[in-house]
């Protein structure tokens, strides 16, 4: 059973990225990456992380691709984007990808194909994460929100109108 | 229980499709989503580490590595439409300023 719910959800985040290369339609690129982060999300939950899982869909199928989808209206590219000139450039991308494939699974297959599970339950509710995240990454935690608010700061600076005299 | 390797193996394929994404793709949103999917599929893999090891750190780095794609979506898109108000396209291969 679980290994059913992994194959589907694994497929449909592997599909939905193989959807995004092949349409040319921006926003359908961008409902195409929806569906593969909600079957990541999917993947967190079933590795019993719940809490991660949860904000997977909230932050970024929600509002990461919410702000792609307004950004692509914004621009809203009236025939989309013509096919290139140069044909080799995908076959060229497609073979570094081929290489790097095997760059990342073949040390995987060669040594950590049979790695075990540690015995024993992974406490990962929302309480135990707080905790965590309060005491041990305090820090780390309050130069995230730093960042945040430079982040905000940034993006209004950069699309300000500078006034025409 | 699904063996460690099988979520290794789909975080290296969801990486290399990322990378395949970049290359293929001509406009900058696209581009900007294939980075998003490899961010994806390395979180991926803190999770599965974090489940293995049964250390609740790796879940906190994925915390951190979302909080801060949410702040690169929002500069990166600032820097589009701003890229985009200048020049009129989106394309890359159009915006060659800096190449002499």
């Amino acid at each position: 059973m679980y290994y059913f719910i992994f194959l589907l959800l694994s497929v449909a985040a592997i599909g939905g990225v193989i959807g995004m290369i092949i349409s040319r339609n921006q926003a359908h690129n961008a409902l195409f990456l929806a569906l593969s982060f909600v079957s990541l999300g999917g993947l967190y939950a079933l590795l019993n992380a719940s809490f991660i899982a949860a904000i997977q869909i909230i932050i970024y199928a929600g509002a990461i691709i919410v702000l792609f989808l307004f950004v692509i209206m914004i621009i809203n590219l009236k025939k989309g984007i013509p096919p290139e000139r140069k044909k080799w450039i995908p076959y060229l991308a497609a073979l570094l990808g081929v290489i790097f494939l095997f760059l990342i699974v073949y040390p995987i297959i060669s040594n950590l194909l049979f790695l075990k599970y540690q015995n024993g339950e992974l406490r990962s509710s929302p309480l135990s994460l707080g905790h965590t995240l309060f005491s041990q990454y305090l820090y780390p935690f309050e130069i995230t929100s730093l960042l945040i608010i430079i982040a905000l700061v940034g993006a209004v600076v950069l699309l300000k109108r500078k006034d025409r005299k | 229980m699904i063996p460690i390797s099988y979520y290794l193996i789909l975080s290296g394929i969801l990486f290399s499709l990322g990378i395949i994404a970049f290359f293929v793709k001509k406009d900058l949103i696209t581009m900007f989503m294939s980075i998003e999917i490899m961010l994806n599929s390395a979180n991926l893999a803190f999770i599965v580490f974090s489940r293995s090891h049964l250390s609740i750190n790796g879940q906190i780095i994925v915390f951190f590595v979302i909080t801060l794609a949410a702040a690169e979506a929002c500069l990166g898109l600032a820097i589009i439409l701003l890229i985009f108000r200048e020049m009129k396209t989106i394309k890359s291969e159009e915006i060659n300023l800096m190449k002499g």
